[in-house]
């Protein structure tokens, strides 16, 4: 099924789950849809015979901080190895209240990459077995991958952030 | 006669069946040949030891043929690459676990000073938790460069005096670390 | 079932089961990771593995660097080839610029991939054969990898993390040198292969120690997304290259070998034999180049030649906006990926016109594979359990990015 059709069938099947979509220059049709509805969504395309999305190549966090009440993103990518088409599902949702229902039960992969994007961004499954930090210092207050923060340790003495131009040293000034 | 020699002779002085030098020189000269090697290899530069392991490059040429996983055998701690701040703690207890005379050498730019990799996760260099003899700079650096590294440790181990580890100097060395 | 039964007497054993740490540092885990084991004796009960001892951030780092400042980070992923790293980035950007590269260039890309590959898999094999307690076999397969890196210093000047190939094509076509050395390998390395293929393949010791240890079906492994050979030895012939050809692969004609039950004995005859298939691809791909550029005509991408600069107009400023990243980039998400060493290498890029992405996410196959470690252990033993490990060929590089 192309993308249009694929629109059309979920729209008939799961009417109201896709928001918006748009197809990307690598030509992957992008679904968005709400948090409530993404794990029946994400089901309905691995179980469906005309769809079968049966494998979860990965997901990913974004964080948009300028969408107020969007900051959040999950990107799920699907792959259909039959019929060789992929497919993302795309997911917005506050960053004061990051909780997303957990896809363990439908993909075992998806165990630690949740894990991840909750060491990187703070997004909290619900229904995750295991939810820690995976990757950083497990005694980590923040959530690095998030905009505000900085790529570099502060804290490190013997670089000298004046000759990286990343303390917002502008320069000597010539007149 | 051949005309391969096995090691350099130290300065003494000889005569018919007898040859007199300083102790020092002869327990360095032992030791500098037959290292045991701890290879803390973590990431690419650790693929290149491998390479320098091999046989094209060979590091059992200097003495170091067998590999010593356990600290408490090993002389040598080589740091091949990048350590993270969630390593230190464990390069530390490596290094404590090692037994005196023990030497690093640090391979590799992330060892030495955190590399290309300035990033919150990544120990800017293993000095900031162990003491380092030798740096290898490289990224990764060449099995020659490694070897080069390995032949200064063992000038280094060669011409160490007998009390050093005992000096107040050195134990003010353990203190900065609060090692031991 | 034996497995069955013994664990249905095992509620009676807690407290006489003891607590094994494998790690972080350990001869055999060839790279950093650590396995808390939960051990009856000899066998596992469970397994519990912590990562990121060298985690490097390379997804935030990647949101500071240029485009062409990128490919570094990309050869540390998988370290053990990293021109498959740096041609899927490449592609990547490629792909959201929307850049058609020449044939020649294509072709020249194939044949580097395929040599890394083979350096990947010889790696990995000769290492499963360390772990059994063969390190004849390691040390021959190494003399063949420094060809292999002879080769690579020809075209890009460095060993291991090479940095190889630009966005738009390759940095400078095959020096004379480089035919040469091409054209002993494939002549010299076939034997010398089948001499260790002839260690280890049939050897009683090796096929005892191998088989059975650590198996996974094909529904679990695709459930835990298992790609590359890992996947292909439970039995899924599924390879990127075939599924979405890019770089020209649909030209190449070449077998995908898959095994039965997914145990270290399979892992070890699939990279074998994918050896031999990548042999056959830079055959195919070396006795059919074309002619033309080794780059294409992306002046906004790939930096002009030195000459033109000191005396073209344009050529000055092209080189000018590529150093200083002036480049403008196109918005847009892109999704791409190759077929690395341990399986589907993926990029996400989403970028917003900036000079660095906005977001770079990879989907590395090592971490995601290496999640079914504990459920492929249990039950076995401590040395099987090690052999399972090397021969998954986690690169800690990838693992924890």
């Amino acid at each position: 099924m192309d993308s249009e059709q694929t629109i059309a069938y979920l729209t008939e099947k799961m009417p109201g789950a896709v928001v918006t979509s748009e197809t990307a220059v690598d030509g992957i049709l992008s679904l968005h849809t709400a948090r409530e509805n993404v794990i029946a969504l994400l089901q309905m395309l691995r179980d469906d015979e005309q769809l079968g999305f049966h494998f979860l190549t990965t997901l990913c966090a974004v964080h948009y901080p300028e969408q107020a009440g969007q900051e959040l993103s999950i990107v799920y990518h699907l792959h259909n190895w039959q019929q060789n088409i992929r497919i993302r599902v795309k997911i917005f949702f506050p960053i004061d209240d990051p909780h997303v229902p957990s896809a363990t039960e439908l993909w075992s992969s998806a165990n630690w990459m949740e894990r991840q994007e909750y060491d990187f961004f703070g997004v909290l499954f619900t229904g995750h077995p295991d939810l820690r930090r995976i990757l950083n210092v497990d005694d980590m207050e923040v959530f690095p991958m998030r905009k505000e923060y900085r790529l570099e340790d502060g804290t490190r003495t013997d670089k000298d952030d004046r000759f990286f131009g990343r303390d917002g040293h502008v320069g000597q000034e010539f007149d | 006669m051949s005309n391969i020699i096995s090691a350099e002779i130290p300065d003494g002085m000889g005569g018919e069946g007898f040859f007199a030098t300083k102790l020092s020189s002869a327990v360095g000269l032992a030791r500098a040949n037959s290292l045991w090697p701890l290879p803390f290899a973590t990431s690419c530069c650790g693929i290149e030891f491998m390479a320098t392991m091999g046989s094209d490059y060979d590091l059992a040429r200097f003495g170091m043929e067998r590999l010593s996983f356990s600290p408490r055998q090993a002389d040598l701690l080589m740091v091949m690459g990048t350590i993270a701040k969630k390593m230190g703690p464990i390069l530390k207890q490596v290094y404590t676990q090692m037994a005196e005379p023990k030497w690093v050498i640090a391979v590799g730019a992330c060892a030495s000073s955190g590399g290309i990799f300035d990033t919150y996760s990544v120990l800017q260099g293993i000095d900031k938790v162990i003491p380092v003899d030798v740096y290898v700079p490289g990224c990764p650096p060449r099995p020659e460069q490694i070897i080069d590294g390995i032949i200064k440790i063992q000038e280094l181990v060669k011409n160490e005096p007998l009390r050093r580890r005992h000096s107040p100097e050195y134990q003010h060395l353990m203190e900065k670390y609060q090692i031991g | 079932m034996q497995v069955q039964s013994y664990f249905s007497s095992l509620d009676n054993l807690d407290g006489e089961l003891a607590t094994l740490n494998l790690g972080p540092t350990h001869p055999a885990t060839h790279g950093i990771f650590q396995n808390v084991l939960k051990m009856d004796g000899e066998r596992i009960v469970s397994a519990e593995p912590t990562i990121g001892y060298i985690h490097r951030a390379f997804e935030k780092l990647a949101e500071h660097r240029p485009y062409n400042q990128i490919t570094p980070i990309t050869d540390r992923l998988n370290y053990c080839s990293s021109p498959i790293n740096n041609m899927g980035w490449h592609l990547t950007v490629e792909k959201l610029i929307g850049c058609d590269i020449p044939k020649r260039a294509q072709y020249m890309r194939v044949i580097i991939m395929e040599l890394s590959r083979i350096a990947d898999h010889l790696v990995c094999n000769s290492v499963i054969g360390v772990d059994t307690g063969a390190l004849t076999g390691f040390t021959y397969m190494f003399q063949e990898r420094e060809r292999i890196y002879e080769m690579f210093e020809e075209v890009c000047g460095s060993r291991l993390t090479t940095n190889i190939g630009r966005i738009g094509g390759m940095e400078r076509d095959f020096t004379p040198n480089f035919h040469k050395k091409l054209k002993t390998f494939l002549q010299t390395f076939p034997a010398r292969f089948e001499e260790f293929g002839g260690l280890l393949s049939r050897n009683r010791i090796f096929m005892d120690r191998c088989i059975g240890a650590g198996p996974i079906s094909a529904e679990r492994a695709m459930a835990y997304g298992f790609t590359g050979p890992n996947l292909r030895a439970a039995g899924v012939d599924y390879d990127v290259r075939v599924m979405t050809p890019y770089s020209s692969y649909q030209d190449f004609e070449f077998d995908i070998p898959i095994g039965n039950h997914g145990d270290t004995y399979d892992r070890f005859i699939v990279r074998q034999e994918e050896i031999r298939q990548s042999l056959r691809i830079i055959h195919q791909a070396y006795d059919n180049m074309p002619q033309g550029d080794y780059h294409a005509d992306v002046p906004a991408f790939y930096l002009p030649e030195k000459p033109d600069v000191y005396t073209k107009m344009e050529a000055l400023i092209y080189h000018f906006k590529v150093v200083m990243q002036e480049t403008p980039i196109p918005v847009g998400e892109v999704y791409s990926c190759v077929e690395g060493g341990n399986g589907e290498l993926g990029f996400y890029l989403i970028s917003d016109g900036g000079r660095t992405p906005y977001r770079l996410h990879f989907r590395r196959p090592c971490f995601i594979f290496y999640q079914a470690y504990p459920e492929m252990i249990k039950g076995s033993m401590l040395s099987d359990a090690i052999l399972t490990m090397s021969s998954m060929n986690v690169i800690a590089g990838e693992l924890d990015a």
